[in-house]
């Protein structure tokens, strides 16, 4: 099953490589690896989109833990949570597909950021499902290019990570 | 007064009370072998290869519960520290490594003898650290050791540019170490132990199984008192032999790929498996689905908790320092007047001495040829069980394991984890260095012995009077056993041909060396090796080529699915 994760570890070089490596030296998924720092500057939050079972599950929690430099873990499904990815997708805009992409993009809610004679350029955000219909919504042929940030989460509500 | 960064990092070993660093010099460490050169509160030990170095201060550690300390250059030292510290790092064994790295504006420029010793030494430390600035190297060192000694204990490597040790700075030792992002457990949850407490008065068929946590936790004597409050059959894993005296009645020898009969049958059939300080290694419970038994429930007690229900579902999890858990259960007990019953008790223990009668670690004693199970029998007779026994790994590792019967904990010196070919030799010395008036034994082979054959040389200097225990066979005996078992007696090169005279080579050192070739010597060189206290004897003991390591569980199978040697 899928499972966002919530890391707070010290903003320290190497830490990311640390994470890195712990999910490539025990053969564990990772789809996507986002990290920042967060309001406290010595702090960083990593959210880590993974999948296995429940048993895979607590040990990368567990692992994660072990890290010396990581201070918090929080697995999101354990409660309610939200999810957000952003994505930007270069789009053929000639002839017909013009008003089809605005279009697409209206219905999406997502925004033309760059308008160029032959392309569009457009920003999504949402849950990685969402994004992932917009890209199924479109014209194959239509797509030039598109780059992702990967997932952060949060709880909801007082479900709150810090230190 | 400023101090240079290499006196700081003399200073800093001083504060830790460290008494002996285990090293190779080299370029980017110059600066502090200059300090070293001026100070005499401990005392530099050279080695001939960087890897003995570390594998020596694992060793002292291992020996005497302090952390070790190694001490290599930058590029080639700290690549061939790596082996040292993945075999520490697979023991659990506290180690701080300092290496020296390039000066910081050559970092990442391919300077000469630069390595990425971090990104390098990552997955084999318990954490590692790149000193950038001199006012960063005390407050540093002094987080390597608190991480390196507590929780589960590792090694934890320090890197320093070399300009780092030459810049000057204010020496201030922090007393203390708080880190947000580090804090181990240590007392066990009270409820969990009341819960296990239970389980354990209930058993029918109960099992101690405890490992390298015992030993490491230094809760040898609570568990010694659990265990004899109990009544309990208990078995000590490789790395936990000495946690309870091998001589004593209830222990049933080691479990595992190559444990007894009855240690490995008591694992599978009882109906309580009280794990200490132990984690369910392959070796140990062979296949896990085979292992798996709806019928019993497994307690696990573990400072660690990703060793918990990571390879074997666990029911009772008690995460803490295995001694102030064994200590409150203890306290428990004593408070406690029930004890478990007795007549399921006295049914288990017949079992159990039916399994033991089998007497699975027979051999032929009357054998022409030397048997390697007869020469570590009589090493234990010559040494009264009071050595301290290092081996390499292979065939002659589970002899010793087998058939010395260590008593104490801390003296059966090995790498059990990764298993590395080349520790015995600088595991002696460690030991030697910890203890210089014990009896030190390296139960080896010829193939092991000869890849850290260089350290002889450091023998010599520092008259050290280890007596190697060689098991000669001519074949890298334990690869020649697998291949004899599951590749149709395929030897692909695990022969030893081309061995050079042991003898004439000790002696080229200014050791003692020995050939051993029949029986009837085996006692008597022993008795005189170590009768030469201040000599370095070099034993070479010619013995049976076709000898086999039994019981034995072939990989993937299940404990009771145990060969004998009288079952081929």
């Amino acid at each position: 099953m899928k499972h966002i994760i919530s890391i707070l570890m010290e903003n320290e070089a190497g830490a990311l490589s640390r994470v890195a490596g712990l999910f490539s030296a025990r053969a564990y998924n990772i789809e996507s690896l986002t990290v920042a720092p967060t309001e406290d500057a010595t702090l960083s939050r990593m959210t880590i989109v993974t999948s296995g079972s429940d048993e895979v599950i607590e040990q990368i929690i567990k692992q994660l833990n072990k890290l010396i430099d990581v201070v918090k873990v929080l697995d999101l499904n354990d409660g309610r949570f939200i999810e957000r990815e952003l994505m930007l997708v270069k789009v053929k805009a000639t002839g017909p597909f013009r008003d089809e992409m605005k279009r697409m993009c209206d219905i999406f809610r997502g925004r033309i950021i760059d308008v160029a004679d032959g392309s569009y350029t457009i920003e999504l955000t949402g849950s990685g499902s969402k994004l992932d219909a917009f890209l199924e919504a479109l014209d194959k042929a239509a797509i030039l290019e598109t780059v992702r940030t990967g997932a952060s989460g949060i709880g909801r509500g007082d479900r709150i990570l810090k230190l | 007064m400023e101090l240079s960064g290499a006196e700081i990092v003399i200073r800093c070993l001083q504060e830790e009370n460290v008494k002996y660093v285990f090293g190779y010099p080299g370029g980017a460490v110059l600066n502090i072998y200059d300090e070293i050169f001026k100070q005499d509160k401990f005392k530099h030990i050279l080695v001939r290869h960087e890897q003995a170095a570390v594998h020596a201060a694992d060793a002292y550690s291992r020996a005497t519960g302090e952390v070790g300390v190694a001490l290599v250059t930058s590029g080639p030292g700290a690549t061939n520290a790596i082996t040292g510290i993945a075999t520490a790092h697979m023991d659990s064994i506290p180690m701080v490594v300092i290496s020296g790295q390039a000066p910081t504006p050559a970092i990442g420029l391919d300077a000469f003898q630069e390595v990425d010793m971090i990104g390098i030494s990552r997955p084999c430390v318990k954490h590692n650290f790149l000193v950038k600035d001199v006012k960063d190297i005390a407050p540093t060192i002094k987080k390597a050791f608190f991480i390196a000694a507590t929780g589960r204990p590792g090694p934890v490597v320090v890197d320093i540019p070399k300009d780092i040790t030459a810049h000057l700075g204010a020496f201030d030792y922090p007393k203390s170490v708080e880190m947000r992002s580090y804090t181990p457990i240590l007392k066990g949850h009270s409820g969990q132990i009341k819960k296990a407490i239970k389980l354990m008065l209930d058993a029918k068929r109960p099992m101690l199984y405890t490992g390298g946590g015992v030993v490491l936790g230094d809760a040898s004597q609570e568990l010694i008192k659990l265990a004899r409050r109990l009544g309990f059959p208990i078995t000590n894993t490789l790395m936990g032999l000495g946690g309870y005296p091998a001589t004593d009645k209830q222990f049933v020898g080691m479990p595992g790929m190559h444990g007894t009969l009855e240690a490995n049958m008591a694992m599978q059939e009882c109906d309580v498996l009280v794990a200490i300080g132990s984690r369910f290694d392959d070796r140990v419970i062979g296949n896990p689905q085979h292992f798996y038994n709806k019928n019993r429930t497994i307690i696990h007690v573990d400072v660690d908790p990703s060793s918990i229900s990571k390879r074997v579902k666990v029911d009772v999890p008690i995460v803490g320092h295995v001694q102030s858990v064994l200590a409150e259960m203890n306290e428990l007990l004593d408070a406690e007047t029930r004890t478990p019953d007795p007549v399921a008790l006295k049914a288990w223990w017949t079992q159990i001495e039916e399994w033991r009668s089998r007497n699975c670690l027979n051999y032929n004693r009357n054998s022409d040829i030397i048997k390697p199970q007869y020469v570590i029998e009589k090493l234990w007779e010559v040494t009264k069980g009071e050595a301290y026994v290092t081996s390499d790994v292979g065939q002659h590792q589970m002899w010793a394991a087998q058939y010395y019967k260590f008593d104490k904990p801390r003296r059966w010196i090995n790498s059990g984890g990764l298993g590395t070919m080349g520790v015995g030799l600088p595991y002696a010395m460690g030991v030697q260095f910890a203890d210089p008036s014990a009896k030190v034994a390296c139960v080896t082979g010829e193939g092991s012995i000869q890849m850290n054959i260089q350290e002889l040389s450091t023998c010599k200097q520092f008259h050290l009077p280890i007596k190697v225990i060689l098991l000669n066979n001519r074949y890298l005996g334990m690869v020649r056993q697998w291949q004899q078992f599951f590749y149709e007696n395929r030897y692909s090169e695990s022969y030893m041909d081309s061995l050079p005279d042991f003898v004439k080579l000790a002696e080229s050192y200014g050791h003692v060396g020995m050939n051993i070739e029949k029986p009837a010597d085996v006692e008597g060189a022993l008795t005189e090796a170590f009768n030469l206290t201040d000599r370095f004897v070099f034993m070479n003991f010619i013995t049976d080529q076709n000898e086999n390591v039994f019981p034995m569980v072939p990989n993937g199978k299940g404990l009771s699915e145990i060969i004998l040697a009288e079952d081929l």
